[in-house]
């Protein structure tokens, strides 16, 4: 951060200061795409701190309903969190592929990834029904209200991923690896990995430590 | 109105049926046949002028940030009036109902009536003004040709529109929101708001709220990223330094707002027990939540008018800001306080003494660089040569009545004094305080600044004096009655009153109001006017009033592309350093300049946004599913269009830069 001004008398008088930009080049496309984005996920980040925040205050309150040791089948979240995890990892494998202008292997990697997210979205909705026959629906507390609220949203933003993974994969199937292109991957790659952020923290604080309430 | 039970829905029209036309209502079937025969004779006259081409191609799908600017400021000033037509009917209602009349608004009505006018004002209004104004000022003052994401721009001004129009449309297809203006629940629970209301209320702002955020990440990117060069953050004028603070809280507070509000939609709509009273619900997580979001909200609205008299004062006081560093830092130091003194709005809400020390002290301590801000405007106009012309007219009236607003809200902030006077009319005489004296004087200071940048002509002069006077008048005759008849304990949506003692500071309140509509009135002939006598106000230097930044630089209004050349800055006050150094304006040697092409995806996707809005409102599905699968499909056919961009050719800027050329010989500048 330098306060330096220029001061005029102190440049050569044969070398007259610019004030205009007369060698001016197109700015490449795309140039705050990636800050844009960037910013975006730290507010949809918010959002997801609200629903933790609802779920540490009223993920006590079971109104003489079910707990989360009643409910939670920790063996099968775990085979839930490594689907998303694996996810993640072929997700990079995309990207390494990108970055080597393999097309090909870049949608072999967006294919596994796909799976993998629904994956994950079959196990979370097998669970989800599986509660909700038990009588743990969301409108039975305000402790299924705020788990069924946070997971959910987490699921929806899967959801919205691999729409948009199968998106991208038709687009960059019909122009390749452009630069455009490679710009979304990239993109779709940060909220890929975000939601694998969110989702250790689901696990941790709501299922891990839910367990041990 | 009995509640509609489930069983009742139509398979085509939801719950909507005739019954949810308020035929009952003669004020609004009067309103109605108005607003039907003025809309009709405007669609009329637009189709007789053959405009609507126009209208679509040069500004509805227009991704130039300038249009999308002056398209906010529209639709902040119609949203005005319709916010100020409640504000004058909740006037006349409190000075007639006394000794036992009624007044002649029924309870229904009231209720509607001060929800809608708080709603209207904050989000209708407050912000789009605010955003048109950065939005049409910040590209300018940085050097650069637009925003960051052009496409999102326009698309946010039009979910901004769409979350207005469902608002507008409670108006006259069933009711709004009865809960005052943040509807706190379990009163806009589903089980003692069982109408739509509160569902026009919740998703009025949820469109609106995508428009805001995505707005807010637009123009930080645009701040952060398309600077001209040279142009370091400590180089950045003030009023975009605000500017990138405000957008920093947008993103930083909108969501919890949708978040909040989508958890109120679950337990209205699916029967979750968020903030219900039973099932473990919390009401007050409710009230934390909105405040976490709505106290950030007042400085979003202020802090780019703090730019705003930042702006004016240096300009008509013909000196560099005082204290710029200070300035900045204060800034910035507004923008983190703001997320810490939340609880100041429900100290009587139970959360104990050392809570509400901790509340109180954080609220007073924003204060300090508040005062610290405007002793640098006071010391910027010291010894300079003020002009008083209509900006610095609102200028000086700010800093006098938002002083007054600033210490009555310190008084708010000690939690002893606020069980007192929370929720009384003290209250709301201290909000309206800072945000008519705030906010408001600093757009109108900001409209008579900038309107001859982007029309090329300033504003009459007399009609804006006569405006400013009835307003600055208006307001402390329609405010000051309500701190007193708050310190005597009078609360505050209260329809009807007992005691005749009070009538008279009614009234006087009353008379303040009517005041102020004819400052507005004022107003607006003074758009006219200046319309019509254009000729006379025309400014073709492109810098009428002596400018410091490098809006200035460019003509009036800027052609498309904004800068011929991109400036190069070597100084805080970039356009006075050139005009000082005399910095030659470039004749030729123009390139092809490289624009982002307009597109009317956002218009489709805000108007099925309107569309799903309404369906849910009324609860019919079907069109709830078809408009939310056709927003994904426009959402991602839209992605499927790489060519978004065309270059002007060098002809073209040359064309138009001769002409500035000529235009400037012909005056002699």
């Amino acid at each position: 951060m330098s306060s330096i001004t220029m001061n005029p008398s102190a440049n050569p008088a044969d070398a007259p200061i610019a004030f205009y930009d007369l060698d001016e080049h197109d700015h490449p496309d795309g140039g705050s795409t990636m800050l844009g984005f960037w910013i975006y996920l730290m507010s949809d980040c918010l959002i997801f701190a609200i629903l933790f925040a609802c779920y540490g205050v009223l993920g006590g309150n079971y109104a003489a309903g079910p707990s989360p040791r009643d409910l939670f089948d920790l063996p099968l979240v775990a085979l839930n969190t490594s689907m998303l995890l694996f996810s993640s990892i072929t997700y990079g494998f995309a990207m390494l592929a990108m970055a080597k202008g393999r097309t090909r292997d870049t949608l072999v990697w967006l294919a596994i990834t796909g799976l993998f997210g629904a994956a994950f979205l079959g196990i979370e909705l097998y669970e989800f029904a599986h509660l909700i026959h038990e009588g743990a629906t969301p409108q039975r507390s305000a402790f299924l209200s705020a788990f069924f609220t946070l997971v959910g949203t987490h699921g929806l933003h899967v959801t919205f991923g691999i729409v948009w993974l199968v998106t991208l994969m038709i687009q960059v199937g019909r122009k390749g690896l452009i630069p455009a292109n490679q710009r979304r991957l990239m993109c779709l790659s940060l909220f890929w990995h975000f939601l694998d952020v969110i989702w250790i923290g689901v696990f941790t604080f709501v299922y891990l430590m839910g367990m041990l309430r | 109105m009995p509640p509609h039970p489930v069983t009742e829905l139509s398979p085509i029209f939801g719950r909507l049926s005739l019954a949810s036309l308020p035929l009952h209502e003669p004020i609004l079937i009067a309103t109605f046949a108005a607003v039907a025969v003025g809309g009709a004779a405007l669609l009329g006259a637009l189709t007789y002028f053959r405009v609507w081409g126009y209208l679509w191609k040069e500004w509805f799908t227009s991704v130039d940030h300038k249009k999308i600017g002056i398209m906010y400021m529209i639709l902040g000033l119609v949203m005005f009036l319709r916010g100020f037509a409640d504000a004058i009917m909740m006037r006349l209602q409190q000075a007639m109902a006394f000794g036992g009349s009624e007044g002649y608004l029924n309870a229904h009505h009231y209720d509607q009536v001060f929800t809608a006018h708080g709603v209207i004002m904050i989000f209708f209004v407050a912000m789009p003004l605010v955003t048109g104004i950065m939005n049409y000022v910040v590209p300018l003052q940085i050097g650069a040709r637009d925003v960051s994401f052009p496409f999102l721009n326009n698309f946010s001004f039009w979910m901004t529109t769409s979350g207005a129009v469902l608002v507008m449309v409670s108006l006259f297809i069933g009711e709004f929101a009865r809960t005052g203006w943040l509807a706190y629940p379990p009163l806009s629970g589903i089980g003692y708001s069982p109408e739509v209301g509160v569902d026009y209320y919740i998703w009025g702002l949820q469109v609106a709220g995508v428009g805001t955020t995505l707005s807010g990440i637009n123009l930080i990117a645009t701040i952060v990223k398309l600077r001209a060069p040279g142009m370091s953050m400590m180089k950045l004028p003030v009023f975009t330094w605000t500017s990138l603070c405000t957008n920093v809280l947008i993103v930083a507070s909108f969501p919890v707002l949708t978040a909040v509000l989508a958890l109120l939609s679950l337990d209205r709509y699916v029967g979750t027990n968020f903030f219900t009273n039973d099932f473990g619900g919390s009401p007050m997580m409710y009230v934390n939540l909105i405040w976490i979001w709505g106290h950030p909200e007042v400085y979003i609205l202020i802090l780019p008018l703090f730019g705003v008299f930042s702006e004016v004062t240096s300009t008509f006081s013909d000196k560099r800001l005082f204290g710029y560093t200070s300035m900045v830092y204060a800034t910035l130091v507004i923008t983190i306080l703001s997320y810490v003194v939340w609880l100041h709005h429900f100290f009587t809400m139970g959360s104990g003494a050392s809570v509400n020390s901790f509340f109180g002290i954080t609220t007073m301590v924003i204060s300090i660089p508040t005062g610290a801000k405007l002793f640098n405007w006071l010391f910027t106009m010291y010894r300079g040569r003020i002009r008083f012309e209509p900006p610095m007219m609102w200028t000086i009236a700010f800093m006098l009545t938002f002083t007054v607003g600033g210490m009555t809200g310190v008084l708010l902030a000690v939690p002893p004094a606020d069980f007192v006077l929370h929720n009384s009319l003290f209250l709301i005489a201290h909000f309206h305080n800072v945000i008519i004296g705030g906010v408001l004087f600093g757009l109108f200071a900001a409209i008579n600044y900038w309107w001859p940048k982007a029309f090329g002509f300033k504003l009459d002069e007399f009609w804006g004096k006569v405006s400013f006077w009835f307003w600055v008048v208006g307001f402390w005759f329609a405010f000051m009655p309500l701190y007193i008849l708050g310190l005597m304990g009078v609360t505050r949506r209260m329809r009807v009153f007992d005691d005749p003692s009070l009538q008279i500071w009614f009234v006087i309140a009353a008379f303040g109001a009517v005041l102020i509509a004819a400052g507005i009135g004022a107003m607006l002939v003074q758009f006219y006017v200046s319309f019509r006598k254009r000729d006379q106000l025309r400014d073709v230097t492109g810098d009428p009033w002596g400018g410091r930044t490098l809006e200035w630089a460019t003509s009036s209004p800027p052609p498309e592309y904004n800068f011929a050349f991109t400036p190069v800055v070597h100084d805080l006050d970039a356009w006075y350093d050139m005009k000082r150094r005399n910095a030659a304006r470039p004749l030729e040697g123009f390139r092809p300049i490289h624009m982002p092409r307009g597109t009317g995806t956002g218009v489709i996707l805000a108007g099925l946004s309107t569309a799903f809005g309404f369906a849910m409102v009324w609860y019919i599905w079907w069109l709830a599913a078809i408009s939310f699968v056709g927003i994904l499909v426009v959402a991602i056919g839209h992605t499927f269009n790489y060519k978004r961009d065309f270059h002007i050719p060098a002809e073209t800027v040359a064309a138009t830069e001769a002409e500035r050329t000529r235009a400037l010989a012909a005056t002699g500048a």
